[in-house]
C-alpha cells in the first residue's frame, strides 16, 4: 500500500506544507451509455514519451504540464519512461510500460468485451507538477479538448 | 503529485461532459482532492496497477475501476480494490 510514510523525509517535509488543490464543487458526468459500446481512452501520468517524442522536461520549475498524444496503436513497449520524480521505483513500469500506460490491457478488455472500444489515441502527462496553475488553466482544458472531439465516452486516469 | 495531476485533469474531463475513473494511491489525497470517481489501490508509488507482466492482475484493476463508471449517483465516490 502506498503510504506518504515511505517517501523520503525531504519529501514528506515537503508535502506536508504543501497546498493541495481540492476540486469543489466536485463535476459529474454519468456515462450516457453501456461500458460495453463506450469509446474509452486512457490519461496516464507516468511521463512516458514514444522513442520519436519530446521526453518531458524535467528542468520546468514547478512541473512541465505539457502532454504526448499515443495512438492506439503505437507499440506500448517502446514507451520511455522520463518521469522526474525520484520519490518512487521505476523499475517496474520500465520493464513493463502497461504498468504505468496500460494500452495493451485496453485492448484486450475491448476484446473480450468489457469496453465497447479503444480511443485512437490516449495522453500522456508527466504527474509530477507542484505548480498545477498551468495545468488546470492551460494544458488540462486542451487535452479534454481532445478526447470530446473524439466523442470520447470514458477515460481511465492512471497516476504512478 | 500524480494522484493530484490525475485528479485535476479528471475534473476538466468531467466539466466537459466525459465520465472518470482514476486510479489512487493515496487515500489522504483523494479525499482531500475529491476526484469524481476513485478507486484506490493496495499498491506502492510506481505500481498503479500491481505488478509488471501481470495481464491478469491489471485487467482486474482495470475492470474494477471502469465499473464504477457505470454506477448512478453523484460523486466523490471512493472505492476500495481488493486482490
Amino acid at each position: 500500500m502506498a503510504e506518504l510514510t515511505e517517501l523520503g523525509l525531504a519529501t514528506r517535509a515537503y508535502l506536508a506544507a504543501y497546498r493541495w488543490r481540492t476540486i469543489d464543487p466536485v463535476p459529474w458526468s454519468p456515462l450516457r451509455k453501456p461500458l460495453a459500446s463506450a469509446n474509452v481512452a486512457l490519461v496516464s501520468t507516468a511521463g512516458m514519451v514514444l522513442p520519436d517524442q519530446e521526453p518531458f522536461d524535467n528542468d520546468r520549475k514547478g512541473g512541465d504540464v505539457s502532454f504526448r498524444e499515443v495512438a492506439s496503436k503505437a507499440e506500448t513497449s517502446t514507451l520511455i519512461d522520463t518521469h522526474r520524480s525520484r520519490s518512487f521505483d521505476h523499475s517496474g513500469i520500465r520493464s513493463d510500460p502497461n504498468l504505468g500506460f496500460p494500452i495493451d490491457r485496453l485492448r484486450e478488455l475491448a476484446d473480450e468485451g468489457t469496453i465497447g472500444r479503444v480511443n485512437r489515441r490516449h495522453l500522456s502527462f508527466m504527474g509530477s507538477i507542484t505548480a498545477p496553475g498551468r495545468l488546470i488553466r492551460d494544458t488540462a482544458p486542451v487535452a479534454a479538448q481532445l478526447l470530446v472531439d473524439d466523442a470520447v465516452d470514458a477515460v481511465l486516469l492512471v497516476p504512478v | 503529485m500524480c494522484n493530484q495531476a490525475v485528479s485535476l485533469i479528471a475534473a476538466e474531463l468531467e466539466r466537459r461532459g466525459i465520465a472518470t475513473v482514476c486510479i489512487m494511491l493515496l487515500r489522504e489525497i483523494a479525499e482531500r482532492m475529491r476526484p469524481p470517481r476513485a478507486l484506490f489501490v493496495p499498491y506502492s508509488h510506481g505500481y498503479p496497477l500491481g505488478a509488471p507482466h501481470d495481464a491478469a492482475l491489471q485487467k482486474n484493476v482495470m475492470r474494477a475501476a471502469l465499473r464504477m463508471l457505470e454506477r448512478d449517483g453523484a460523486g466523490p465516490v471512493i472505492e476500495h480494490y481488493v486482490d
